[in-house]
């Protein structure tokens, strides 16, 4: 299939961007959304242009790091995958197709499609884990864990901190991802004895970063790839009232 | 005189490590925190090592070039994680962990290493739950297990299809507390690209800010490069793209011996390829060969879809070949069965480069099983049907739907197409029992080294080897060089070492922008991998090894002539950062390409057409071959072999049989 692609330029974190129209051509439907901007590139090199940076890694929907904003939506228009997972059969012979980089104030634009996450870093490194050293554990089934409760963690633990939440937000909250870390630790036996603590944290951490509140339009939840549920924040918020009120 | 000393310490095999941890002399606290670490990686045996000697008192700075540590290629680990815990009752131990992952390895392991990694693979899972990785549970509250790769024990513990994650993710969080508490600094998107040696030591590390492309200089006191495998010199991997060799490569080129480098390892159940376009292959589990079945049409060059062949004209190859293991076959023999078939005429699919992965009995088997526990009469075979795809699909119905969203066809209708990708190399930078490489102060841990797997790893062997070596290993092994190092103040980084090292980086970057050619990194890269997938892949003989090592030297040097960097030096420029790991590779194929044809025998994932039986099974040479092959760096294209002799005290190696 023969594409046009607009797509967002912009050289470094300083100097403005702007969209860019390129055309591609006999793109096959089994390449995967990455794979057809690998094309673009080889073009662009061929003809002794800068390719166009983006980010991207494991290529099996795991390691969050592509981050896409694709015809106005993070990662394109499946549910459930990431960019890389996304393949040229959602698309259509003729198809223009706008794609920019994630957009909010916690999270700069780098370079073209590449945009500084670091400040979900931060968010962790300010409350979201566990303090236990190594060497100290206890044998581990001396912690039973009701397997509701295990799979719930699970389920919350799943999240693989692409940002596509923030991307989608109206607000550019973070809300989902805070309270995927939050949640799981905080249902876990482990996790409950620096739950207060952690959660006031982290949400403070939050704050700092730029990113905006929640208006539970649900939005991130839809977009989530790895489908983290908006009962996270419903925890969060229960959490933090707890915390705030002891 | 050998140049190798393994460190092995003295006495039973049983004893050795508990002797070892209380005898191996201490830095005291006062000590600790005017030791700097580097570490370069931030994958389970990264991110666990810097997090694990930081709560130790060390001052440690980590790198990834990844924009976050979490995003280390770890997290895409799916099946499990191995430990002898013994939970399930059914005679697990420490030494049945051992011996397996010693006859796993075709016996080219040292035995030392290998039991203290069963040794402390307990540790590892009560480490993870303490840290709130929520690993699969029973309804009881206690943790699963399951059996994997052909074990005869549940020892593998996991978390549904995501373990690497969520064991990486645990890492991580302990590496970011220890970042928010002021004693890690961490730095992403750096890469490490030269390490800086003072008087015979590694004392520091060359990195390039990725974002500003500023050169950086920093000291330690130990560097430890955790920085992963090289499974991506053949271009086509389940490695993620990014993933390289140039950190190890580099080690490597500063005095580092490499440690049998043409062990890799061939993962039977991947996404074929679908085209020239194709940037990576996808891993399906490992779990589904313990239910689907392996064929190809009896018929060379068959058309009809694959559910259109009547059962009386598949060949259901493993099982016909291997009955006592059938579909189960190790992960190096199944492999190698597939490639049989498809170079012998019967493959499947458009390349013709796949075989099929069948559920369909599976779906019937589970079906008539569900009929039977509902009660249900006079089932129809749509019911059945419907009943056993259910079962299927609470078993597997993420890989399936991970198929369906590549490929684009419903593998519950139609069977999976397979066909085998790199995925692990087991060969790494050679290290001594302290994880310590050739290069005093320098190590490798995780799938960076080469030393537990021998010449084939287990399936979920690899996470419980990186967090082995992180969380266990080095913050005991690490004090016996840094006890003796505590008068060493930080060497500031203006001496002539760190200047002479930066410059040399700086010149090759130069050297890039320089030549101006006219193909693309990616070209060099993809007719690397060709050569290697050809020549060094699956099976080797002598003459495709030599004909591979031609092949590469004269890439190399078209490269180094003909290669296009676009952009420019101080800016983020993945073409530059792919240019240098290119660049690494096209010199560790050739050292891989080396080691393969020294090793006339084949053993594990290391297949010599030379030596193989009669009905063209491996063939071990234990006589000749039973010794770790450490290549010392002479000059680019020049390596002088050593060999570190294996013994085995407790168990005998005898030739692997699946028949």
């Amino acid at each position: 299939m023969n594409l046009t692609l607009k797509v967002w330029r912009q050289k470094n974190a300083k100097e403005a961007g702007n969209l860019v129209s390129y055309k591609v051509q006999d793109i096959s439907e089994d390449m995967s959304f990455l794979e057809m901007f690998d094309v673009l590139n080889e073009q662009l090199i061929n003809k002794g242009e800068e390719p166009i940076a983006f980010d991207h890694d494991c290529r099996e929907g795991i390691c969050g790091m592509c981050s896409m904003f694709i015809n106005g939506q993070p990662h394109g228009p499946l549910r459930g995958v990431t960019t890389c997972q996304l393949h040229m059969r959602s698309f259509k012979d003729g198809d223009t197709i706008v794609v920019e980089p994630w957009r909010a104030k916690a999270f700069p634009v780098v370079k073209d499609l590449v945009v500084d996450r670091s400040s979900f870093d931060r968010i962790i490194a300010s409350g979201g884990f566990i303090s236990v050293n190594a060497g100290n554990a206890q044998d581990a089934n001396n912690i039973p864990i009701p397997k509701p409760d295990a799979d719930k963690a699970f389920d919350a633990a799943a999240c693989i901190g692409c940002g596509a939440c923030v991307a989608t937000c109206k607000n550019s909250s973070a809300m989902l991802f805070v309270s995927a870390k939050v949640s799981q630790l905080a249902l876990l036996p482990q996790g409950k004895i620096e739950a207060s603590a952690r959660v006031m944290e982290m949400v403070a951490q939050m704050d700092k970063e730029g990113f905006g509140n929640c208006s539970n339009t649900g939005a991130c939840e839809i977009e989530c790839p790895k489908g983290i549920s908006l009962e996270n924040i419903a925890r969060m918020n229960r959490e933090f009232y707890v915390a705030k009120l002891k | 005189m050998s140049k190798i000393d393994s460190k092995i310490p003295e006495g039973q095999l049983e004893e050795k490590w508990s002797k070892y941890k209380s005898t191996v002399p201490l830095v005291n606290p006062a000590n600790k925190r005017s030791i700097e670490i580097i570490v370069v990686g931030s994958g389970l045996a990264g991110a666990s090592a810097a997090s694990t000697l930081a709560e130790l008192g060390y001052k440690v700075k980590c790198f990834c070039f990844q924009d976050s540590p979490r995003r280390a290629h770890s997290i895409a680990a799916q099946g499990g994680i191995n430990a002898a815990k013994n939970y399930q009752n059914d005679g697990d131990s420490t030494f049945r962990l051992f011996y397996d992952t010693v006859k796993g390895g075709d016996y080219r392991a040292r035995e030392a290493n290998v039991y203290r990694l069963a040794e402390v693979s307990s540790n590892i899972i009560d480490q993870c739950v303490a840290q709130g990785v929520p690993l699969a549970r029973e309804y009881g509250g206690l943790l699963s297990n399951r059996s994997f790769g052909g074990t005869q024990v549940q020892r593998t513990f996991y978390a549904a299809g995501q373990t690497g994650q969520q064991l990486l993710l645990g890492a991580y969080s302990a590496l970011e507390r220890q970042i928010g508490l002021g004693n890690v600094q961490m730095f992403s998107r750096h890469e490490m690209l030269e390490v800086v040696k003072i008087d015979g030591k590694a004392r520091g590390i060359i990195a390039r800010d990725l974002i500003s492309g500023k050169l950086e200089r920093h000291f330690g006191h130990a560097v430890l490069i955790c920085s992963g495998g090289y499974g991506n010199v053949f271009y086509l991997s389940t490695n993620a793209m990014g993933s390289n060799a140039t950190a190890a490569w580099k080690a490597h080129k500063q005095g580092a011996f490499f440690g049998n480098p043409c062990f890799t390892q061939i993962h039977p159940t991947c996404i074929p390829v679908s085209g020239d376009h194709q940037s990576k292959l996808t891993l399906m589990s490992e779990s589904l060969r313990n239910d689907g079945r392996i064929w190809v049409p009896k018929q060379k060059d068959d058309k009809r879809k694959g559910n259109e062949i009547p059962e009386e004209e598949r060949d259901y190859y493993l099982e016909r070949r291997y009955p006592a293991f059938g579909n189960l076959v190790p992960r190096d023999v199944a492999s190698r069965a597939a490639k049989e078939r498809c170079d012998a005429g019967f493959g499947v699919g458009a390349s013709k480069m796949a075989v099929y992965l069948d559920f369909a009995a599976a779906i019937e088997r589970y079906g008539k099983q569900q009929i039977l526990k509902l009660g249900i009469d006079n089932a129809s075979a749509a019911e059945i049907r419907k009943h056993g795809m259910d079962v299927v699909k609470e078993k597997y119905g993420n890989l399936f739907d991970m198929y369906k969203q590549i490929t684009g066809e419903n593998p519950y209708d139609m069977p999976m197409r397979i066909y085998p990708a790199v995925h692990y190399t087991m060969g790494g930078l050679w290290v001594d029992y302290n994880l310590m490489t050739s290069v005093p102060g320098l190590y490798a841990l995780g799938e960076a080294n080469f030393s537990d797997h021998g010449a084939n790893r287990l399936g979920a062997s690899a996470l419980m080897q990186g967090l082995a070596d992180g969380y266990f290993v080095i913050p005991y092994t690490i004090g016996a060089y840094l006890s003796a190092e505590i008068r060493v103040k930080a060497i500031p980084t203006d001496h002539e070492a760190f200047v002479a090292a930066e410059k040399k980086v700086q010149d090759t970057i130069t050297k890039f922008f320089a030549i101006k050619g006219t193909h693309s990194v990616d070209h060099f890269h993809k007719k690397l991998g060709k050569i290697m997938w050809d020549k060094c892949g699956m099976a080797r003989n002598e003459k495709g090894l030599k004909e591979a090592i031609q092949e590469i030297r004269q890439l190399r040097e078209e490269f180094w002539k003909d290669v296009r960097v676009t952009g420019g030096p101080d800016e983020l420029n993945p073409e530059l950062e792919k240019a240098g790991r290119v660049a690494d590779f096209l010199e560790l194929g050739e050292l891989m390409c080396i080691d393969a044809l020294q090793r006339n025998e084949s053993c594990g994932g290391h297949f010599r057409e030379e030596s193989q039986t009669e009905d063209g099974e491996a063939k071990r040479d234990d006589n000749k071959y039973a010794f770790v092959a450490a290549w010392e760096f002479k000059e680019t294209g020049s390596f002088e072999l050593h060999k570190e002799e294996l013994n085995f005290d407790v168990v005998h190696p005898s030739q692997r049989s699946y028949k």
